[in-house]
């Protein structure tokens, strides 16, 4: 008995010993990026290169030694794009994985229904989706990478200028990101000394739109625009070529793929939208900054998993702003990564080049967004 | 008021969509009393396959003629595995197997296609046609000739063939038909193969307009289902009539009142239609038996 319970002693007194010895055999504390994207779901298209490309560049870093010394652990969940999924998950985050950093919220909507849970924990949060909602006005804890729909269409209003256009017709589904960005093209219109003449509609499972087209043909209109995406603005590109209307066409980011052209064929051609550059890396010049960044990004995506996207670029963006953050922050401290990715400036990504500020939780300007044209099938960057 | 032509041609053009997605719910429905919603689903896996067919090297006819083929068979497997097994099901049950199966077709059809959406190249030139100021595309009348020959082949085979009368019948009264020699069972299986073939025809002709994708069948089963509804259900003109009613509706409506109030303004048409005559324009009233 005597015997057992010096032997007892000993092991506690090992335990402690091993404990205590514990966080020292390891040489830093690992980074814990949280994660909580729709891979899977109708927004499965964005999340799905987003989640990719984050793994793909955590095992990089991991392999050349993590960040000054810090592996990174990373965690995801799935949303499946529904945001009460998406509280869920940034909870557990929170407070069971215990997280130094969350990116993620693929869509609008799940990066929106978190901000509050963020916020209260205090954990730095890039959100990868579009609304301009996210960041404006600015919370302490929230930033994000994507473009906005505000951008596109100052972006458009920017070329119609230089077009000396200044009266254009607006047509526009019956989703999120199109009333979103029907709603932003409304409201700067007028900043642009433009006018927008006709507003027609159609629901995006809609397999006709000549009637809103013919509306907007009666108009004194000088330019259409159309913000969408999925298979309406190919038919909307379509319509407009069978009723024979001339006008100049702009479409939103939102068509920023090869998918388009495919659908609308030839009725694309001479179509103009606002796109982040690297669907055109390969026709930058070779002194923009971001050409390496873009090709490098894409020569890595497709090798290991086929057509790269803009939005996985969001993902390579926000986990960079991150590295580059903890690095000049030299600790994992949440407050003091929150307060170095708030400083980032100059960091040149594939959206553009940020320059964040406490007023500005995205820090990108107008140049961030090309103007491209479609030629002959394919995209032709104008500026 | 030169708008008009447009809208009206607009308008047929649509309608002419609804109407041939109407005309194969009429089938199924003359032959059990059964709305088969799973009928958007035959217009999709008809046009994904034929895409498909395609994108692995067939010609466009060929690719048409076993989409066609596979598709009724998908039909004939949804009838034997599913409606089948549960033959003392009554209608309400039935519908409800196949808004199941409508499911399940719209699920495998995204494990094997994906979520991309697709296109067919039109059956011939895809230079609009010049109509006083309104242009029409080639494969809208395309889309109008199929439903014509639809509609007299449906009306044909129901009136005029012993197998079309042999479904009716069934649908009449399965016992009477059963005791005057009719293979019932037979003829059940017969009508969901049909119904497929004619789903698939119809996506063939819509997707060089549309476009496509797996859950692409839905809205198309859905204004189609309202055509037939507002034209009364299993009547093969009244499918017609309905279908071209719906979509001069909309295109007038959303040209001369609100493109966004569009399906408000159609949906407003129906009901007050079904108000006033709730078997539809051209649907035969209830008879009661005694």
């Amino acid at each position: 008995m005597h015997l057992l319970k010096k032997l007892a002693t000993l092991l506690a007194v090992l335990s402690i010993f091993i404990l205590a010895a514990g966080p020292n055999v390891q040489a830093k504390d690992t980074l814990k990026i949280g994660s909580f994207l729709a891979v899977t779901g109708p927004a499965s298209f964005l999340g799905d290169p987003e989640l990719k490309t984050l793994q793909m560049y955590i095992d990089e870093i991991n392999a050349k030694g993590g960040i000054n010394g810090h592996k990174i652990e990373f965690v995801h969940y799935d949303t499946k794009g529904k945001a009460k999924e998406a509280k869920n998950f940034v909870n557990r985050l929170i407070k069971k994985d215990k997280v130094d950093v969350i990116i993620g919220g693929t869509t609008s909507g799940n990066s929106l229904a978190v901000i509050d849970i963020v916020q209260k924990a205090k954990v730095p949060f890039i959100s990868l989706a579009g609304s301009i909602k996210i960041v404006e006005p600015v919370k302490k804890w929230v930033f994000k990478t994507p473009h906005t729909d505000k951008m596109a269409a100052e972006k458009i209003f920017t070329d119609m200028k230089k077009r000396g256009i200044t009266k254009a017709a607006l047509i526009t589904g019956n989703g999120g990101f199109d009333k979103s960005g029907r709603a932003q093209c409304l409201a700067m219109a007028p900043k642009y000394g433009i006018k927008i003449v006709a507003d027609e509609k159609y629901d995006n499972a809609d397999t006709d739109m000549t009637t809103q087209l013919t509306k907007i043909r009666a108009t004194d209109a000088q330019a259409i625009i159309n913000f969408g995406f999925g298979k309406a603005p190919a038919i909307v590109a379509k319509n407009i070529k069978q009723l024979g209307i001339k006008l100049p066409v702009y479409e939103s980011h939102g068509v920023a793929s090869k998918k388009f052209i495919e659908l609308a064929g030839e009725a694309a051609n001479g179509i103009r939208l606002p796109a982040a550059a690297l669907i055109v890396a390969d026709q930058l010049s070779d002194k923009d900054p971001q050409k390496k960044v873009l090709l490098a990004y894409k020569e890595k995506f497709e090798k290991k998993y086929g057509p790269v996207s803009t939005f996985g670029g969001h993902a390579y963006d926000a986990l960079f702003i991150t590295v580059e953050a903890v690095k000049r922050a030299g600790t994992i401290d949440r407050a003091k990564i929150r307060d170095e990715i708030e400083k980032t400036h100059g960091f040149v990504g594939t959206g553009g080049i940020f320059n964040m500020s406490p007023t500005d939780h995205l820090g990108l300007n107008l140049d961030a967004f090309k103007m491209i044209e479609i030629e002959n099938g394919n995209w032709k960057l104008l500026y | 008021m030169d708008q008009l032509l447009q809208f009206i041609i607009s308008g047929l053009t649509v309608g002419s969509i609804y109407a041939l997605v109407a005309l194969g719910f009429s089938i199924i429905y003359n032959a059990s009393d059964v709305v088969n919603f799973a009928q958007g689903e035959f217009v999709m896996i008809g046009a994904m396959s034929a895409i498909f067919l395609m994108k692995a090297g067939l010609s466009y006819p060929l690719s048409a003629f076993l989409a066609i083929g596979i598709t009724a068979a998908v039909g004939l497997a949804l009838e034997k595995f599913a409606i089948e097994p549960a033959k003392n099901a009554t209608v309400v049950t039935t519908i409800i197997i196949t808004i199941g199966a409508s499911i399940f077709l719209r699920g495998a059809a995204l494990l094997i296609w994906g979520k991309e959406i697709y296109g067919l190249p039109p059956f011939t030139s895809n230079n609009p046609i010049q109509i006083g100021n309104a242009t029409i595309l080639p494969q809208n009348l395309w889309v109008m000739l199929g439903t014509a020959i639809t509609v007299l082949g449906v009306k044909y085979f129901f009136d005029h063939t012993r197998m079309g009368k042999a479904i009716l019948a069934c649908s009449y009264n399965k016992k009477a038909a059963y005791l005057v020699g009719i293979n019932v069972k037979r003829m059940l299986l017969i009508s969901y193969g049909l119904s497929a073939a004619l789903g698939a025809a119809a996506g063939l002709l819509v997707t060089p307009i549309t476009f496509m994708s797996y859950g692409a069948g839905v809205m198309l089963g859905l204004k189609g289902f309202c055509a037939a509804i507002l034209g009364g259900m299993g009547n093969s003109m009244g499918a017609v009539l309905g279908g071209l009613i719906l979509g001069l509706v909309e295109t007038v409506g959303a040209g001369f009142i609100s493109s966004g109030y569009k399906d408000a303004i159609a949906f407003f048409v129906i009901m007050l239609v079904l108000f006033i005559k709730p078997s539809g324009i051209l649907g035969k009233g209830e008879t009661e038996r005694v």
